[in-house]
Order: structure tokens, then sequence, then C-alpha cells
């Protein structure tokens, strides 16, 4: 009989610790399949950050660095420096990456360092309880926009793919999203496309995914992805943001 | 012996290279060294003055708040600086600039118009090593042959064109003490 | 015996980084330690090593974690209030146990503070400027000969112990020129020959360097063990020198830039006739404690210096522990002790004159003492 599906190498035997309906299940599992795809599962280091994916490398299994909250692309940064020819990747959520380690990404980017950022987009802070995020909808409720996020008050949603897209050092970035089979597809081709762009030492890559948190939403995890396509994409549209051309630095 | 030095002036006026020097010199002659800046926010201008240590022992403290000698190369280093000298210390004064009258009596001053004198020797900007030169000259506290030897180590090679000049106006320096400046 | 140069404090602790096989250095500007990073722009790309300037302290020593975890020798420098901002970081590398080495030539603070020398970041380095209980082995080097011996020192101890270390300089150190001659150079090492090195598992089993434990009982055992290597740094790495201890019966208590100043009033001193000793401490942590043992059959009375308003002079006497008197005298803010006011701190404490700790302070609140 024939195999023709099976668990990836690079991903582990464990059942997640993600809530039922959560995304970064397959976030993970595509990241997994293009490590296997790519053979570089012995050649890489991934930095896991902190927020709900804190745990990433109990289930990636590659080497892996566990940073501080927002440091991810600073220790990334660290790494490559002192192995330029190991792939080097950071799993981010967007209150480590767009809120706490803006800093970080932005000149992360702006250097140019040749790695990958794994951007999860679930428009609020999972692991400490549903609140507000730098990627938050406008008028939507988390625990600290009781009333749903206020503009006057509490700001606009940032577009980090739009964003680190005029940075002249980022050569691939991309917005997918995990909502359905279809849009999975792109986005696992997207993934391998970044850290292809890595490979060839393009320079910076980054692919957002836009994904669900039923548990803080409020919602079924079926209700959670039919939320991302019509409450998400329309805020956040998909799609390649940048692709750099042309010989490797 | 143990020479505790203050060197001060403008910035600009290439204090810290004639301690640098100095510093130098004292090293490649064996004696212990040590050699402090004055450091500020600005990057030009203001005052700016060095310590320098030349000793024939460890030497402890390279912080010298009471100076056997001092050269003092405009007015407000004079003020600031000539009252901290040791009774019987040394007053190398660029009388160019610094038109004041000593009066405690109880140091030896010399007048150098180290500015004058640099002008005659090629560029008003080696009244530093004219002060220098005196002062080595009055405290014996380095040879001066191993401060010339030491220009062309401490000066970057993109100005070693300029040795000549400085060698003349440490020289001059010097001539100037012994002609009982 | 190898050449004698003259070099300034902070590009002879960069040379001595390179010699001592480093050839990373991730750094941000700020005075009074700009040639650090400035030397190391300029050297390291010559013996083929990586600068990069950090957007921050905070990503600075982030990319230390990074380098460091990944096999690499790595020097980080910064002056007070950078070094707050790498507190952080400095907790993560603790707890995931990551060598480096980190050089802090303090100025003056609290806040934005000063640009002048100053050495009160005792506390932050010694105690644990961080969250959890971890510790530095932190070096008060009081010359730039002996900041280069202690540089290829703080690597060596730094990676037996997987800990990172701190050199705690101060702007006097850094800015000062001396005449300094450096050891043979160490070749840096290959990051793959350190078997927890995050390098790519080659097909073996993935390794982690993390410091979250959630489990209680796991985080618990993390610590001891971490408590366990700190007891086998007091036992093995303390340092200290002691001048003139044949016969002093008071001694001076300094480190770093003050224990030069403290070494010429001892000597004023003993031109009066007053039996004065330096005990200058050389490893801030471990402290060394052993130097008091020693001397406290004989000592009258111990007179702690510093350029704070009083933070060694607690382990002073701990160490102490009530056996004889301890003065202290200081000043702050780029204020420097001269070896005069020193020697009347001495005198005073030899005629009894000397005020107690606590009168002390109140005396410098009330302007009597400055």
């Amino acid at each position: 009989m024939k195999a023709i599906y099976e668990r990836p190498r690079a991903l582990k035997d464990i059942v997640t610790h993600y809530c039922p309906g959560c995304t970064h299940g397959i976030a993970h599992r595509i990241l997994a399949e293009v490590i296997d795809e790519l053979g570089i599962q012995g050649n890489t280091v991934g930095v896991a950050s902190v927020g709900c994916s804190v745990f990433a490398y109990n289930y990636i299994d590659v080497d892996f660095q566990q940073a501080a909250h927002g440091r991810a692309p600073a220790v990334a940064t660290g790494i490559k420096r002192v192995l330029p020819d190991t792939i080097v990747f950071t799993y981010q959520g967007d209150g480590d990456l767009a809120s706490i380690g803006a800093a970080e990404i932005l000149h992360a980017a702006a250097r140019g360092e040749n790695i990958t950022v794994i951007f999860i987009n679930n428009a609020i802070y999972g692991m400490t309880g549903g609140q507000m995020a730098p990627t938050t909808l406008e008028g939507m409720r988390t625990t600290t926009t009781p009333l749903g996020r206020q503009p006057a008050s509490q700001g606009y949603p940032l577009r980090v793919a739009e964003l680190l897209s005029t940075v002249e050092g980022a050569a691939y970035i991309a917005r997918c999203s995990l909502h359905n089979a279809a849009n999975i597809a792109k986005a696992k081709a997207s993934l391998k496309k970044a850290f292809e762009t890595q490979v060839q030492k393009k320079g910076f890559s980054l692919v957002e995914f836009l994904s669900s948190c039923p548990t803080n939403w409020g919602l079924s995890p079926q209700e959670a992805l039919k939320w991302i396509e019509e409450k998400m994409i329309p805020v956040f549209p998909l799609g390649e943001f940048k692709v750099k051309e042309g010989e490797a630095r | 012996m143990t020479h505790e030095i203050i060197m001060a002036g403008f910035g600009g006026q290439g204090i810290m290279l004639i301690g640098t020097l100095l510093t130098y010199a004292g090293m490649k002659e064996g004696k212990k060294v040590s050699w402090l800046p004055s450091y500020g926010p600005e990057m030009r201008g203001g005052t700016a003055n060095c310590a320098v240590v030349v000793s024939d022992e460890e030497i402890a403290s390279p912080i010298v708040t009471e100076p056997t000698s001092c050269i003092v190369m405009n007015g407000p280093s004079f003020a600031k600086f000539h009252k901290a000298l040791v009774p019987g210390g040394l007053l190398v004064l660029n009388s160019s600039l610094v038109k004041v009258d000593d009066r405690r009596g109880d140091i030896r001053v010399l007048k150098i118009p180290a500015n004058d004198v640099a002008r005659e020797v090629g560029s008003e900007k080696v009244a530093n090593m004219v002060c220098l030169g005196a002062l080595v000259e009055a405290t014996s506290c380095v040879a001066l042959d191993s401060v010339i030897k030491a220009l062309k180590e401490v000066i970057h090679e993109r100005h070693h064109n300029l040795l000549p000049m400085n060698e003349e106006a440490l020289k001059k320096g010097a001539s100037l003490v012994r002609a009982g400046a | 015996m190898a050449e004698v140069v003259l070099m300034k404090g902070n590009e002879a602790i960069g040379e001595a980084a390179i010699r001592a096989g480093c050839r990373y250095f991730f750094g941000y500007p700020i005075t009074p330690q700009n040639e650090i990073p400035e030397y190391m722009a300029k050297r390291l790309p010559e013996v083929g090593g990586v600068y990069v300037q950090a957007e921050s302290e905070v990503a600075a020593i982030n990319m230390v974690y990074g380098a460091g975890g990944a096999g690499a020798r790595v020097l980080i420098s910064s002056s007070s209030p950078g070094i707050s901002l790498m507190q952080e970081g400095i907790s993560y590398l603790c707890g995931s146990e990551i060598p480096c080495v980190i050089v802090n030539m303090m100025r003056g603070g609290p806040g934005l503070g000063g640009i002048q020398p100053s050495q009160s970041d005792y506390f932050q380095a010694t105690k644990g400027g961080g969250h959890g209980d971890y510790k530095l082995i932190v070096y008060g080097p009081s010359s730039i000969q002996e900041m280069v011996d202690i540089m290829f020192r703080a690597f060596s101890v730094a990676e037996k112990y997987r800990n990172p270390v701190m050199i705690l300089g101060d702007g006097m150190l850094g800015q000062m020129m001396e005449p300094v001659s450096f050891p043979d150079e160490t070749p840096p090492p290959d990051p793959r020959s350190r078997p927890w090195a995050t390098t790519g598992n080659r097909g073996g089993k993935s390794k982690l360097l993390s410091s979250i434990i959630l489990d209680p009982e796991g985080l618990d055992a993390h610590n001891w063990r971490l408590q366990e290597k700190y007891r086998r740094v007091e036992e093995e790495e303390v340092m200290w020198d002691l001048e003139n201890a044949e016969d002093a019966e008071w001694f001076l208590v300094a480190y770093g830039t003050m224990a030069r100043v403290c070494r010429a009033a001892m000597t004023m001193a003993r031109r009066e006739g007053i039996k004065v000793g330096l005990l200058r401490p050389i490893t801030l942590w471990p402290f060394p404690k052993q130097a008091f043992e020693a001397v406290l059959p004989r000592a009258r009375g111990f007179l702690c210096v510093e350029m704070s308003t009083g933070q060694m002079v607690e382990d002073v006497k701990l160490s102490v522990e009530g056996k004889a008197p301890v003065y202290f005298y200081g000043r702050t803010g780029g204020a420097v002790p001269v070896p005069r006011a020193v020697l009347k701190r001495i005198r005073d404490m030899v005629s009894g004159k000397a005020p107690s700790i606590t009168d002390y302070y109140d005396r410098v609140a009330g302007g009597e003492i400055k």
C-alpha cells in the first residue's frame, strides 16, 4: 500500500497544546512540510517567541532558541551572523512582532537580515487571555477593548506586510490566510518561497498568516474561519507585497 | 621622581596630542606613564585638558589634582589650574594668548609666546609643540629627543609631511627655556 | 614579554577581546564607551569577524543571546543607561545559560545622569539587575593592563560555567591611556565544538536553549542547579589583591578607579606613619569574603571608598560581620574622590573622628560633608 499522506519528518509526533480550531497547528504543519521539502531539517535553527507559540520547539524538530518577548528577530540576527549558511527562522505572533517587538522586526528587515519570519496574525493576544493586539480590528471586542476597539483612543490596526514591504532590505513579503484548503495551499507555497529567498541569500523574508483564535474570539472553530474570510481579509488583503528579483547579495 | 602634569587649553589647540606625545615618549624611555583626558559632551571648541603622569615608580592614581607642572594655553585654563600647582611647581604659560601675571610668587612661571613662535616656524597650529618643548626642557621629565622620536608614532601618517615643522617647534620651545625665558 | 603599546582603555578592551578569540560584537552608541564599538567596527572585519550596530541595547543583548547560543565567543559593551536596557536580556542569558562577556563603562545615574566616571551600578551588576535568582560573574579591574588580562579570563570563565560575565569599568578606565601588553592570541572557537550550541541538529537530537519551565518542580530544580553552579564559582573564581597587608591595621577597601586613588592615599598616609593597607576586590561577585577573614584578626577599621553613595560597603559589612568598624566615603556624579580627601578620612578613622555610616549619611544630607 502506498502512503499518500503522512506526518512530515520535521513535525514531532506530539499532541499540541493549542485550542481546538486554532490554526497554529496548520501553520506548524506547512512549516514542517517546507523544511522537509527543502531538506534543511539538520541545518536549521528556529527562534520561538512569547505567546501561544512559545512552545513551538516542542513540535518542530529542529534546533531552537527561545527568545524574550518581541526579541526573536534580534536573536535570529545573532544566530545568522555566526552561522550564515544555516537556515534561521522566527515564529512570532502579532503582539510579539507588531507591538513589543516592532523595533526589532523593522530593523531586521532594514538590515536585510537573511532570515525568514513566520508571522501569525490573529488580531488578539491569545496566551494572556484575549487582550487587544496591534492588529485588532476597529470595533473588535477584546478583554481590554470591552466596547470594541475605538480608533479615537485605541488607534488603528497595523498592516505589517504593507509596512515592511516599503523597506529596502526586505526581499520577500507576503500575506496569506489559513481559513480554507485553497488558501492553505497558497500559504505553503508562499512560505516555501520565503525560505528559498533565504537559501538564495536574497535577504529578509516574511510571511504573514491570517489565523484564527476561536477561544478568544468567542466563536466556534468554523465560525472563526468564516470570520477570517469576512472580517480580516478586507482589512488585511492577501497577496505578495514584495518580491525582490535578481541575484543574491 | 614623579611628574604630575596638566595640559590645558581650547579644544583644537592640540592639547590631547601633546599629552599623548609626552606619555608615549615616557613609555619608550621605560618609565611608568598614564594619560587621562577630560571629556565632555561637546565635539568641538570648549576647553580641553589632560593629565599626564610620568614616573619612575608604579602610578597609583592617574588623576592629577596637585600638578607639579602645567601647560596653560588659554585664559580660562589659567584661572582653573594655576592655583592647583604645588608650591615650587612649573607653569608654562602661552603668553601670546594669556595676558596675566602670576600673583602666587611660589611657582616658576615660564612665559612662552607660543603662538608667535609657532607662526615663525610655519603655523600657529604647532604652538602646542612650542609649549611642550619648553616643559620638557624645564622639567627633564623625559628627553626632548624621545619626544621628537615619538612624533612619527603618534601623528597620523597622512600628516607626516608636517613632522619637520613639529620638530622645529619643540626645539624652539626648549631653546627659549635654555635662553632663560 | 610581548610588545608594550600605549592604548586607550576602551580600545585595549576591544583588542583584548579579539585576541581572546572573540569575533562578534553587538552594540549601540553611548558615551563614555563609544571607542569600543568604533574599534570593533574597524578591527573585526579585518579578522573575519562581525560587528552589528543594533537598533537599541535591548536588541543588541538579544543578538548576543542568539550568537552566544549559536556557539560563538561574543562581546557587548555599553554604559549605565544602556546596561539598564539590557537587564531583560541578561536575565534570559543566565536562565538559558548562554556565555558572553558584557562590559559596563559606568557613568553617573540615576536616569540619564551624567557622562563622567561612576561606580553606582555595583548593586545592579552584583545583586541581579533583572528578574529572577541569577548571578553574573563580575570583575572590577583597576588598570588597563588588568582589563586586558581579565578579558582573556572572562571568556574562559563564561564558557566554563556557561554564564554571562560582566567587566565593570568606568568612564575613567575607558578614556585613559596606559602602556599595555597583550597575552598570546587565542583562536576563535568552532561553534560546532560546543555540544549545547544550536548549530543545526545534523540529523541528531534537536537542541534547545530556553529559560521557560512552566512546571513548578522543574523550575525549582533548575534554580537550585543554577545555585549549585554559583557556589562552585564562589569557590573557584574569587579574586582579590591585598597591599601592605603584612603590617596594616587600617584597611581601605576599593575597586577599579577608586582603588587607584586609594593606593595614592595609602602612600600618603604611610608617610605619616599610619599603617594602612588596601584590600582590593577584583571579583565583585563572587565577593572576596576570604580576604577579610585573613586580615580581621588585626584590623582596627575598614574604610570603603566608592564613586557611589555606598553600595559595595554593604558587602564589606557582611564580610566584616561586625568584628571591626566599617566606615564609608563616597562621591557621585563624576566627582572622583581625590587622594587628599581619602587621606583626611583615613586620619579621621584613626583618630576616632570618622562618623559611623549612619551619621555619615545624615551629615552628607545636612551639607556638613562634601
